[in-house]
């Protein structure tokens, strides 16, 4: 294997090149459309690392749904951009170059001189996992051994949301997301729109139910779903659901919910909170992986889809 | 310290999973009203609020009459490999600060927010009530996180509870102020989040009992423990990064401003200290005399500008920024003479105490500010005139609360001055007496600055925009008494505040 040094080498050059130039693009556009290459570059180094799970997060929300997000926001942004911006003064840029330097400085003396051997949690992470019934060690770290991190997440998603969500007037309160699409009739968007969706869905409930032995999981998976969702709403084949609406709220919050109620339920079936008992671990962790995954779709595409600026009737 | 000693501290303890209540519990609140939409909203709020303060009691209770810190080990899983909930004297203290002020909360924000009309969902009603009790499940989890990462969670759900509150009117101001907040606390996560990752790649655990016993003075440490005070300055704002405080917490809504001032600032505030004294091995002289500069920076500088506001609101922001400083006076003096010495206990209780005076007495300005607001149709200072008369008790708990921040006995604001300038003369760190009487002097400024125009009646008398009523004037009122109370303890240590340090346990023979 000559060429993977070659290959690492120009990868790495290519990241810290597409890295500058998200920095330093005049138009926001061309700073996003950066940041997606550079989202999609970092989930290949990731991969290069055999660090897949991490590689297809990034390259899911790194490149993906953040992606979107910032397109939509810098297509908003577009009439405001000709005008003249405020320009930090000299002593503040002075300050901020000496603060990054330090930062750099500091990481390069650490990367430097790393501790030898490594201390690592991976041996006690395998361990356990025939226990658990799983054979991926990153699935049994998230929904096992730092369950709460991973429901306290769900509970950041929906604060993120609900943040979202309060940036709109209140006269359309309770109404359908975003401004009314441009009506798109037959453009190559509805094309792909149709297409993709029964290949992604697939894709992203294999990802879902994969991740017990392989790489993958609820957040990838709900991830791809998403981009679906997100597709079919930007062709305007689907409306977005009013934000109001009883059943999206339950939707949104069934992943939560249940991850909750079993947490609970550990208390009485397996000696405490979010323990699972010997006998069944597996069924539990798909219990609430399934309707995990619902959560994450549900709540990515309604970040992307925005407050709410139309009435239920329009 | 021994394995044998870290594994005890760190089994699963009876009444362990109060703590996992004192977390969850809010935050089922959230979700309810999310699922049940904001026209039930309050309901959800009087029933989680008594609830959330008798855990919070129970939690108290415990350690203080054990003497022992609370233990869970969340799921069976132990640290290294999982997570486990701990709650030491100080983080049941601060869980309690936290339930009192809360609960004031939603009794002074009652009917404050109303749907369009009866049974349907209002905008800034759905939000107000879900982020509340965000926020207070979001600080319990900052106190009783033992892991970096399960604490970086938790920061990371007070950031985006806390941050909506800023922008609730909606107003272009309002939101500019939210977004420079958002900035400023998401580059401390960055921060924060980088320290983390340094530190598991060196020691191979992020539980803080554990680190305490494997952590040595080494270029990795220091770094990480840096990178992670300067992110968790930024969303404490302490001088110099206080920058984004003054508009977020004087555009919120009163109820809001008096969380987010009264509480919010003080998670953070409180890893910090977790850090340095829980986490860094002994030797801190140096990064603690930078830590006091800064918060003596905060003293003046926020004092100074306070003096300096037209607005009301603006200058009880400004006051916050100041007395975050003297809570970074713990630092020097805590670690003067060693961290054993009898003035390092007595530094912890004045902290704790200017901490929780601070908490009531600030809470209790904001309510008050919000009601003037609301009675005159504004919160210009030279216009204030009538004031008292109008909403009498709401300019009582304005000055009574303003009583502790000057420092005057009897409140918990002069007992914790006096017991850090106690500190700062048995420490020999002169410099800080200085700093504590010039700044208990601008507050006094500041303070009657705002009430001799609320005492003049005015010809003709100032127009009434709203009548306030008696029992939300109330509220404000309860709360600057709590600071008063605080002022009856006796000045001296606490010995609820060393239980279960784990540094202390280190340095004990």
């Amino acid at each position: 294997m000559t060429l993977l040094p070659l290959y690492y080498g120009l990868l790495a050059l290519l990241v810290i090149g597409v890295a500058w130039w998200t920095l330093v693009a005049r138009e926001t556009m061309a700073a996003v459309i950066g940041f997606i290459a550079y989202g999609m570059l970092l989930g290949l180094v990731w991969a290069g690392i055999a660090s897949v799970d991490v590689a297809l997060t990034e390259a899911a929300i790194g490149g993906g749904v953040t992606g979107v997000l910032l397109l939509r926001a810098a297509a908003r942004l577009r009439p405001t951009e000709p005008a003249p911006h405020e320009k930090p003064g000299l002593v503040f840029r002075v300050l901020v170059g000496i603060f990054c330097a330090i930062v750099t400085i500091g990481l390069a003396v650490v990367v430097l001189f790393p501790t030898d051997p490594a201390p690592s949690l991976a041996i006690a992470a395998a361990e356990h996992l025939p226990a658990l019934e799983l054979g991926n060690p990153v699935t049994a770290v998230l929904i096992a051994y730092r369950a709460l991190d991973t429901m306290l997440e769900k509970v950041v998603l929906l604060l993120a949301l609900i943040g979202v969500w309060s940036l709109g007037p209140d006269r359309n309160w309770g109404g359908l997301p975003g401004r009314a699409p441009a009506v798109v009739t037959d453009s190559a968007l509805t094309f792909l729109a149709k297409l993709l969706p029964p290949i992604g869905i697939v894709f992203g409930v294999y990802l879902l139910w994969t991740s017990a032995d392989n790489p993958g999981g609820a957040f990838q998976g709900g991830t791809v779903l998403a981009a679906m969702w997100i597709l079919a709403m930007m062709a305007g084949l689907r409306a977005p659901p009013a934000i109001g609406s009883r059943a999206l709220r339950l939707l949104l919050l069934s992943g939560t919910i249940t991850f909750i109620v079993v947490g609970f339920a550990g208390f009485l079936i397996a000696g405490g909170f979010l323990s699972y008992p010997a006998a069944f671990p597996k069924a539990l962790i798909l219990l609430i992986e399934i309707p995990m995954t619902l959560t994450i779709a549900v709540t990515l595409g309604l970040l992307v889809s925005g407050p709410a600026e139309r009435d239920k009737t329009s | 310290m021994t394995g044998e000693t870290t594994a005890a501290l760190l089994a699963t303890t009876s009444g362990g999973y109060l703590l996992v209540l004192a977390i969850m519990l809010p935050l089922i609140g959230t979700i309810a009203i999310v699922l049940l939409g904001g026209q039930r909203a309050e309901r959800v709020a009087l029933v989680v609020a008594p609830l959330g303060l008798v855990i919070a009691a129970a939690i108290l209770a415990s350690v203080w009459s054990s003497g022992q810190p609370l233990v869970y080990i969340v799921g069976g899983w132990r640290p290294p490999l999982g997570l486990a909930l701990r709650s030491d004297g100080i983080s049941a203290v601060m869980i309690a600060i936290t339930a009192i002020v809360m609960c004031a909360t939603v009794l002074f924000a009652r009917g404050q927010f109303r749907g369009p009309a009866p049974g349907v969902e209002g905008r800034a009603q759905m939000v107000f009530w879900s982020l509340l009790l965000a926020v207070w499940g979001a600080l319990n989890a900052v106190f009783l996180g033992d892991d970096l990462f399960n604490l970086y969670v938790a920061l990371e759900l007070l950031t985006f509870g806390a941050v909506p509150l800023v922008c609730l009117d909606g107003r272009a101001e309002t939101l500019s102020a939210a977004l420079r907040y958002l900035l400023f606390a998401l580059m401390g996560s960055v921060l924060y989040l980088l320290g983390v990752a340094l530190i598991y790649g060196a020691y191979g655990t992020l539980d803080i009992v554990l680190l305490a016993g494997v952590v040595r003075s080494e270029p990795v440490i220091w770094v990480a423990v840096a990178l992670m005070t300067v992110g968790l300055i930024a969303k404490t704002a302490l001088f110099p990064l206080h920058l984004w405080l003054p508009n977020a917490h004087a555009g919120a809504p009163a109820a809001a401003s008096a969380i987010l001032s009264a509480l919010v600032v003080k998670g953070s505030f409180f890893l910090i200290l977790r850090l340095w004294f829980d986490v860094m091995p002994g030797q801190i002289h140096l990064p603690a005399q930078i830590l006091g500069f800064l918060g003596a920076g905060a003293i003046l500088l926020g004092s100074v500008l306070a003096l300096r506001q037209a607005r009301l609101k603006l200058l009880i922001a400004y006051s916050t920024i100041a007395q975050i400083g003297y809570l970074f006076l713990l630092f020097p003096l805590a670690v003067g003479s060693g961290i054993a010495s009898p003035f390092a206990s007595i530094a912890w209780t004045a902290g704790l105490l200017q901490l929780a005076s601070h908490a009531f007495a600030k809470a209790a300005m904001f309510m008050a500010a919000g009601m003037i607001y609301e009675a005159l149709g504004h919160d210009r200072i030279d216009r204030l005139g009538g004031a008292g008369r109008v909403v009498p008790i709401a300019v009582f708990a304005f000055a009574i609360g303003g009583l502790s921040l000057m420092g005057l006995p009897p409140s918990g604001g002069f007992s914790a001055k006096w017991m850090l300038l106690q500190a700062s003369v048995g420490e020999g760190q002169w410099w800080w007496i200085i700093v504590i009487t010039l700044g208990g002097l601008l507050a006094a400024g500041y303070i009657f600055r705002v009430i001799s125009p609320t005492l003049i009646q005015p010809f003709p008398a100032p127009e009434l925009k709203a009548v306030v009523p008696v029992s939300r004037q109330g509220v404000a009122l309860a709360l600057a008494l709590f600071a008063v109370l605080l002022g009856f303890v006796p000045l001296e240590p606490w010995p609820l505040l060393q239980i279960g340090r784990t540094a202390v346990e280190a340095h004990l023979p």
